[in-house]
């Protein structure tokens, strides 16, 4: 069943950018629909403890979400997550979203902010050994790898962070991460390089992950050698960084190298009346206060571009 | 305690009770954390649309949440949360971390279809 649902704009992702956006627009009266394929939230409900957001001093990313939520609701703000998009059409004027159970949504004006999702190594086993010992995230899994082996893959500051951290349950924690040299700042490399349970194996990846029932060993490559060894171990935390979602942009808005979304300082993409904010823009710096911000300056510049279309077909309507 | 706006299963009587008198049970056992916060956001969206199955949720931290954490089926699970699908109060499916959207509603489709 196909429906016909206009809204002045829909925003897509409802992490903090998002639920900006659709605060800062249906606060202005802009008729506005916001679409999560996620839980509303984002990337920001994966944070136990949010201590640096001004004026709160400490609130868990879940209870912020749900209050960006609800000021987003309270404004008329209509919001649907979990949901799958099937098609865009932003190269028109009139912009168009079809989900996969055949909704259809359009828009005069569309904000982007997908955000991003952790990365994964995309070796053989590791989806179906999730849970199964490999995890990333060290907070909800770190008790059950109590005096466990396990690694930690990556070299930022999440990587070292979280080895530390998983010391406190596990009996030795190796350190796998392909460069000779890490990216996280000297006080994490210090504390990680000092620990007694932490050894290091650089300059190499795992390659494939055994297992049945669970996880039982991984193959570690050497990236200099290419020599490939088997290693048994008990679990695999994975601290990689992020990518942005934004595959389904490509070929419809201009993307970097990195696939972030190219935007402007109103944070127009490449496509008159296509916005973007938060995580997957290209930028250099990824905070809650950023996104916010993000979200807050593209709903304003299209808050303003919708005023102008509207003027202007009222316009074209008198004459 | 946990934050949502799904039942909250307290005891183990009541887990029992809850899946014996209802025909297709999901229930997500699990803490306020990344990995379960997005599986109960799930299920509360799901809520309206699969009428034939009740969705609860179950401290992971809770004593009383054994009858889940015990079980043989969830022997080699290393990741929260523990998502439990009931039948005629049998356990006939469990997953262990984080799921999405579409691998919940294929178990839920193939487990409790109407047409099985």
């Amino acid at each position: 069943m196909e429906t016909n649902n206009h809204y002045d704009a829909i925003v897509i992702g409802a992490g903090p950018a998002g639920l900006s956006a659709g605060i800062y627009l249906s606060r202005a009266r802009v008729k506005t629909l916001i679409l999560s394929e996620g839980t509303v939230g984002g990337q920001m409900i994966l944070t136990h403890e949010i201590a640096n957001y001004p004026g709160v001093e400490s609130i868990s990313g879940y209870q912020l979400s749900m209050i960006m939520r609800n000021q987003a609701k309270k404004f008329g703000c209509d919001i649907k997550s979990n949901i799958l998009v099937e098609t865009f059409n932003l190269d028109k004027d009139l912009k168009e979203i079809v989900l996969a159970d055949g909704t259809k949504y359009t828009a005069d004006a569309v904000i982007l902010s997908p955000g991003g999702r952790s990365r994964t190594l995309g070796m053989p086993g590791e989806d179906a050994l999730k849970g199964k010992g490999i995890s990333y995230c060290a907070t909800c899994d770190g008790d059950f790898f109590t005096d466990k082996k396990i690694i930690v893959v990556g070299g930022g500051n999440s990587a070292l962070e979280e080895a530390v951290s998983l010391t406190k349950y596990a009996s030795k924690v190796t350190i796998v991460h392909q460069f000779d040299h890490f990216q996280a700042f000297e006080y994490a490399i210090e504390e990680a390089r000092n620990h007694p349970k932490i050894s290091l194996h650089m300059e190499s990846s795992i390659t494939a992950f055994h297992g049945n029932e669970k996880l039982e060993g991984v193959e570690i490559t050497d990236l200099k050698s290419g020599l490939k060894q088997n290693h048994p171990i008990d679990g695999v935390f994975i601290f990689i960084g992020y990518v942005p979602n934004t595959e389904f942009l490509e070929g419809k808005v201009e993307l970097s190298e990195w696939k972030e979304i190219i935007v402007d300082a109103d944070m127009q993409t490449s496509i008159k009346g296509i916005f973007a904010a938060g995580d997957s823009i290209t930028k250099k710096y990824r905070q809650v206060t950023t996104a916010v911000a993000d979200g807050t300056i593209a709903a304003l510049a299209a808050s303003k571009y919708i005023h102008e279309l509207h003027q202007n077909k009222q316009l074209q309507h008198t004459r | 305690m946990l934050y949502t706006n799904l039942k909250h299963i307290e005891t183990a009587d009541a887990h029992q009770k809850f899946i014996s008198e209802n025909e297709n049970v999901m229930i997500c056992c699990g803490r306020m954390g990344p990995m379960c916060i997005p599986v109960y956001g799930i299920m509360e969206d799901l809520e309206g649309q699969y009428t034939n199955v009740k969705f609860a949720d179950m401290e992971f931290d809770s004593p009383e949440s054994h009858v889940i954490r015990n079980v043989p089926e969830v022997k080699s699970f290393m990741g929260i949360p523990f998502t439990m699908y009931y039948k005629n109060g049998k356990l006939v499916k469990a997953t262990s971390s984080i799921q999405s959207m579409m691998q919940v509603r294929t178990i839920l489709d193939a487990e409790f279809s109407t047409a099985k």
